[in-house]
């Protein structure tokens, strides 16, 4: 039986859509724009789960199926061709791209109708979705570089969508410049598995890897190869410190947001290292460089999302805080633990965008936080699919986050993949990092909804602001169908996402990791059985006490997370009014309020103060004063040296003669010491 | 005296040579660092002839004589050009041709 | 001595065929009527360049024959070259057909000079005796320095013209100088008999010396650093055209020289000088544009740095490995593709009297001309090297060699570099797509709609930095066969 999945069609689809708008799109009416724009996806999606069924009924040796469509480069004995490979990882990666990517273009044909250049921002979002795809299917190294540089290229596009804007531009620009330097490590990864394994096939190069044991004893050339692969990794998902681009890739349209910057690209990064874990589980220390750059970014992150007041902003800085989450999954070598979390991510964040957007197109373009509230009657369905997103990715149970978060935090724990390089003190701190962030996740996800859709409105004056647009002086509104059908969606799969990996300690099966569990095995296999982090072991009474520990570090999780939720309650809806409540009280039970008061000044001092003197550290002085000082310090200097080298450039004759001859004497002077050595 | 053997030519030519580069280094007018130009081509037609003589084979003088043609040729063009110059900004003077930089 | 015969001229056929042309097109062009188009030059010329590419065609029949006692060599190496440069001389006459009335420049010269510039080229990459090698240097430098002054009544054409002119013969001066030292340490002139007389006698001192001012007067021809100081003012001064033409067909040439120098004859001692000229060629070139406002000044800049990319991959050949060699070959072709293309679009925007030549004249280009201004920002992402064109797997090729070649420090030198030059190319892109000109809605500026043959020419140019981009190895199959009988 030879069944053929015809994998090409998948990234094609999107591709001919792109071709189609972006050539004849200008003549087309926005209705068949729309059509063409949502129909090749959907098309693509459609036949990513025909591809699911069939492939779950491949015969186990048929995986990983690739499939040749066409020789494409070779030079001596080294060849790339281009070639799809299908796993479950490619799989799972699939139906979240195809699958997510659908909704969001049907969001998109709501949310852009009153935008120019309609027929443009779907041919570049299918341009990007084929690119992705691309990325996602590649059977080796290059054509994933393709992808990762074609994505990069539409995300560019799409973040500059408003030409005219020059932030917008700006935006766009750094973005591109940012990746690079990723793209600097992905590219020397890739040249040095060409010098050592001569291919770039991920069978190949795994293959051969698998005769290497693990570089326990110091860094060699695996650990080379990952820290690079990594280095790529780091630019595309947002890590420390090459994460600056994110927060201003906000500029693009929301949906664009949602797709790529919250969804798909930004986790490339992450699908990346899942991807070569083969490498990654031979390198000890590539784990632990990547457990804690995505830790540090997690937390880091988390702090300056605490005091944004830009919506979008909000969510950027969360998602780069959750990709931090993802690497350090992968850090720890629980790489299906962060695929899962990828994968409910995906739902979440995408919907938690998706729902600010609507909750700017109800306000027509506000983005302020300190402008709306008081916005859950106005568009009850936009506020209910928001609170799934919300408790979703503040992690209580039982919603996807919790499950895919609680993953990590267990592997985080417990795992001893780190322990040739760290004791288990690093497992602590990471573990404790990483619950700290989830509190924090909590609080400042509550705090965007509480400030949002509780209270009173605080967004009068907008109009006097004089938005130019013609709904400014409405009140707000509930977004269209056509945006509201893909929320409803995403927030089902926010709640029962994470149903596919429940833990074995409360009672499931963990099925999401065993699906997963062919394409992170072959790697496992190197490392002693001991090492094997997180599995269920034989001793009953061992696995036992795993359990309740990892009970207990569930309850400790949904704990913080509540306690987020509760000081996101006191600050941003209780204490709101606060004032008002001591104004009518003055003259009476004075004493109290007032100790009350202190309570509040007490919990501001102790906490507030201090947290968002940090979150302001983060991100004024660290996030702008160094990082941002830093790429645009490094455009200063350089154009300063340009300037400086332009002075040999002096237009002068003689002078230009002077430097060839003095060039000349200087070559002429090596060669004949050379000569007469 | 000793009788006059390759290294004397080679030792002129590289004399030649030198002060040719020195000659387009140091000189302001046009004109003469053409002349400059010229002194180094024929410290090379120099080191032909004599390599030539030493190696008993005529490829060498070969060489020279289409590099005398070709400095004809170049001569030719180079004064066209300064003309053209000339005729754009009325100076030969190599320190003046400076509208292009940076 | 045996005579020559028919195979001897077959060696020489695509120049015998551009000459012929080029001395048609000089004596037809009285006939023309006094004040009427000189298109019909132009389209003769590109005739011959296209009956160039069909002798060369015809001569890969029978690769590897030797012509004229030995003098040009037929191989697959000087085939690549000519068709490389054929196609260039191709699209940049189409792409100057137009300018050429625009700038009321004399049309019989004009293509004429192409056209014999060409002949020198061509000989350029398939002689291997240096007597020839430097007829072929002069006949090719001498008509781009007329060239580069074509636009006689302007300053700055005249000054380009003159500051070539001066430097590049003094460039050759150091060419021959080295030339005359080898013949005197191995008594012969031909770069095959150079080879073995060079491994059988032991280097002689002057051998290296021969090499050091040999490497000189080509550093000049391919501008690199610290040669290059020429190259941005020569290439600001002159017409459009002209550099879409030799800052990509002479490069080739000159890269097919000192490739054959360096390596056909496998001469001793150049690995740092290489080394050193392509980091300061890159360094120097892409901080050198960073902070240009004129577009062709820029990609002169560029063109130094990737001058610098191409001599990474010859600082990564070895004598067995064809690697490096082929890479560097790839790189000519793929380079060659995406500037002329990149210079034809500055042409055709120019203007009468070369005016707008800003990066900022670029402004709102992406509304005024959608077509040419995607076809530019391909180009330019195929500059920085961005996957799905050439300039992706010519970096690729040739980074990928270097460090075969454990060039880790070049590698990593070039690859910064390949960071910092997005940067400058992108600056382009943005002013294009993302900002306003002031003056959009007045006349002429910029209006002309592209012509036919400059669409010819540019979508000649795109399609081929887009074929070496997705489907690379029939070129690099044949680089590979051209750098085998290189070292053969």
């Amino acid at each position: 039986m030879t069944t053929n999945l015809h994998l090409w069609l998948i990234p094609l689809l999107p591709l001919a859509g792109a071709a189609l708008n972006g050539l004849l799109g200008r003549g087309l009416s926005k209705r068949a724009v729309a059509i063409i724009g949502v129909g090749f996806p959907g098309a693509a999606f459609a036949w990513a789960l025909v591809v699911a069924s069939r492939f779950v009924a491949l015969p186990f040796e048929r995986i990983p199926y690739t499939e040749y469509i066409l020789p494409w480069i070779a030079a001596g004995s080294f060849q790339a061709n281009i070639a799809f490979y299908l796993d479950q990882l490619s799989l799972v990666m699939l139906l979240v791209v195809t699958g997510v990517g659908l909704l969001i273009h049907v969001y998109s044909v709501g949310y852009m109708e009153h935008e120019g250049g309609y027929y443009r921002f779907f041919a570049y979002l299918n341009l990007f979705m084929f690119f992705m795809l691309m990325l996602i299917l590649a059977d080796n190294y290059l054509l994933m570089f393709v992808g990762w540089e074609g994505v990069g290229l539409a995300s560019y596009l799409l973040i500059g969508f408003f030409f005219l804007k020059q932030s917008a531009a700006n935006a766009g620009k750094k973005a591109f410049i940012v990746n690079r330097v990723g793209d600097f490590g992905f590219l020397l990864g890739m040249f040095l598995l060409i010098r050592h394994f001569d291919s770039l096939n991920f069978a190949d190069v795994f293959k051969a890897v698998s005769h290497y044991p693990v570089e326990t004893a110091g860094a060699g050339l695996l650990t080379a190869i990952s820290l690079l692969l990594m280095v790529g990794a780091t630019g595309k998902s947002a890590q420390l410190p090459l994460y600056v681009w994110l927060p201003d890739a906000m500029e693009g349209p929301t949906p664009v947001s949602a797709l790529i910057h919250a969804a798909t690209m930004v986790t490339a990064g992450i699908y990346m290292i899942a991807r070569s874990n083969p490498l990654f589980s031979r390198s000890p220390i590539a784990l632990t460089v990547v457990a804690v750059i995505g830790c540090l970014t997690a937390i880091f992150a988390a702090t300056i999302g605490m005091t944004q007041t830009d919506i979008k902003r909000v969510l950027a800085y969360s998602t780069i805080s959750q990709l931090g989450y993802m690497f350090m999954a992968c850090g720890v070598a629980a790489y299906s633990a962060g695929i899962f979390h990828l994968m409910t991510h995906a739902f979440f964040k995408a919907l938690l965008f998706l729902c600010a957007g609507s909750v700017i197109h109800a306000l027509s373009g506000e983005q302020d936080m300190r402008r709306m509230g008081g916005l859950r009657k106005q568009i009850p369905w936009t506020f209910w699919t928001m609170t799934a997103g919300t408790f979703a990715i503040a992690g209580f149970p039982p919603l996807a986050g919790f499950f895919s978060k609680d993953e990590i935090l267990w592997k985080a724990w417990s795992t001893t993949a780190l322990r040739s390089v760290a004791g288990p003190a690093l497992n602590y701190t990471l573990w404790t990092l990483a619950l700290l962030t989830a509190g924090l996740t909590s609080f400042y996800m509550f705090r965007l909804w509480f400030l949002t859709f509780f209270g009173e409105f605080r967004g009068g004056s907008a109009d006097a602001h004089g938005h130019g647009d013609a709904h400014a002086s409405h009140s707000p509104h509930e977004s269209p169908g056509i945006m509201l059908g893909p929320l409803v969606l995403l927030a089902i799969l926010s709640v029962f996402g994470g149903w596919a990996g429940v833990p074995h300690a409360l009672g499931g099966s963990n099925r999401f990791d065993q699906f997963l569990a062919p394409v992170i095995q072959s790697s496992s296999e190197a490392m002693s059985a001991g090492q094997r982090a997180g599995e269920p072991q034989p001793e009953a009474a061992e696995e036992h006490a795993e359990r309740n520990a990892e009970l207990a570090l569930t309850a400790a999780s949904v704990g913080v997370a509540a306690i987020g939720f509760g000081f996101a309650w006191l600050f941003y809806f209780k204490r709101r009014d606060l004032p008002a409540r001591v104004t009518a009280v003055l003259g009476g039970i004075y004493d109290t309020v007032r100790d009350k008061y202190y309570v509040d000044e007490l919990y501001h001092a102790l906490f507030v103060r201090p947290i968002v003197g940090i979150s302001n550290f983060f991100w004024r002085d660290i996030d702008v004063g160094v990082i941002d000082a830093t790429v645009n310090g490094a455009a200063h200097a350089s154009q300063d040296v340009s300037d400086s080298l332009r002075r040999m450039q002096s237009g002068n004759i003689r002078s230009y003669a002077g430097w060839i001859a003095t060039g000349a004497a200087l070559v002429i002077v090596y060669m004949i010491w050379l000569g007469a050595r | 005296m000793g009788e006059i053997s390759t290294i004397h030519y080679l030792v002129v030519a590289a004399a030649l040579f030198a002060i040719g580069t020195i000659g387009v280094l140091t000189r302001r007018n046009v004109v003469i660092i053409l002349m400059s130009i010229e002194l180094i081509l024929n410290a090379v037609n120099l080191n032909l002839v004599a390599f030539s003589r030493m190696h008993g084979q005529l490829p060498g003088q070969v060489f020279s004589i289409f590099i005398i043609t070709d400095a004809a040729a170049e001569a030719a063009v180079g004064l066209g050009i300064l003309i053209a110059f000339f005729r754009n900004k009325e100076t030969i003077n190599a320190d003046e041709v400076d509208l292009l930089k940076w | 001595m045996n005579p020559i015969t028919n195979t001897d001229y077959v060696t020489i056929l695509p120049e015998l065929v551009l000459a012929a042309f080029g001395l048609i097109v000089m004596l037809v062009e009285p006939f023309v009527t006094k004040g009427g188009s000189r298109k019909p030059l132009g389209y003769l010329a590109c005739l011959g360049a296209l009956a160039s590419l069909a002798a060369t065609w015809y001569q890969a029949g029978s690769p590897y024959t030797q012509g004229f006692f030995k003098m040009v060599l037929v191989d697959h190496f000087s085939v690549f070259f000519h068709v490389v440069i054929a196609l260039v001389l191709f699209v940049a006459l189409l792409g100057s057909l137009d300018y050429v009335e625009r700038q009321h420049i004399r049309a019989g010269e004009f293509y004429a000079l192409m056209l014999f510039g060409a002949v020198g080229m061509d000989l350029m990459s398939s002689a291997t005796e240096l007597v020839l090698i430097f007829i072929a240097l002069e006949i090719s430098s001498i008509s781009t320095y007329i060239l580069a002054g074509m636009r006689r009544r302007v300053a700055i054409s005249a000054e380009a013209s003159l500051k070539y002119f001066l430097l590049g013969s003094f460039a050759t001066g150091f060419f021959l100088y080295g030339v005359s030292l080898m013949f005197g340490a191995t008594g012969t002139t031909s770069i095959l008999a150079i080879g073995p007389q060079l491994h059988a006698g032991g280097f002689n001192p002057l051998v290296f010396a021969a090499v050091a001012l040999m490497f000189v007067g080509l550093g000049f021809k391919i501008a690199s650093a610290p040669f290059h100081v020429w190259t941005p003012d020569v290439y600001e001064g002159a017409p459009a055209p002209v550099v879409a033409f030799m800052s990509t067909a002479p490069k080739a040439a000159a890269f097919a020289v000192l490739l054959r120098v360096l390596f056909a004859a496998w001469t001793p001692g150049w690995f740092w000088p290489v080394w050193i000229s392509a980091a300061l060629s890159m360094t120097l070139g892409n901080i050198g544009a960073l902070r240009q406002t004129n577009i062709k000044r820029m990609l002169a800049y560029s063109s130094i740095a990737h001058a610098g990319y191409l001599l990474v991959a010859f600082a990564a050949s070895k004598a067995a490995d064809t690697a490096g060699i082929s890479a560097a070959i790839f790189y000519t072709a793929a380079y060659a593709a995406m500037n002329v293309g990149a210079f034809l679009v500055i042409s055709h925007l120019a203007g009468e009297g070369e005016r707008f030549v800003a990066i900022d004249d670029y402004a709102g280009l992406s509304r005024r001309q959608p077509a040419v201004a995607a076809s530019l920002a391909l180009l330019l992402l195929s500059l920085i090297g961005i996957p799905a064109t050439g300039g992706f797997f010519a970096k690729f090729y040739v980074f990928s060699a270097a460090l075969q070649a454990n060039l880790v420090g070049l590698t990593i030198l070039g690859l910064i570099n390949s960071g910092i030059a997005a940067y400058y190319y992108l600056r382009v892109i943005v002013v294009m797509y993302m900002r306003e000109h002031p003056a959009e809605h007045e006349h002429g500026h910029g209006a002309e709609r592209i012509t036919i043959p400059e669409g010819v020419a540019l979508t000649l140019s795109v399609l081929a930095t887009l074929y070496l981009g997705i489907m690379p190895n029939r070129v690099l199959q044949l680089a590979i066969e051209a750098a085998k009988d290189l070292l053969r």
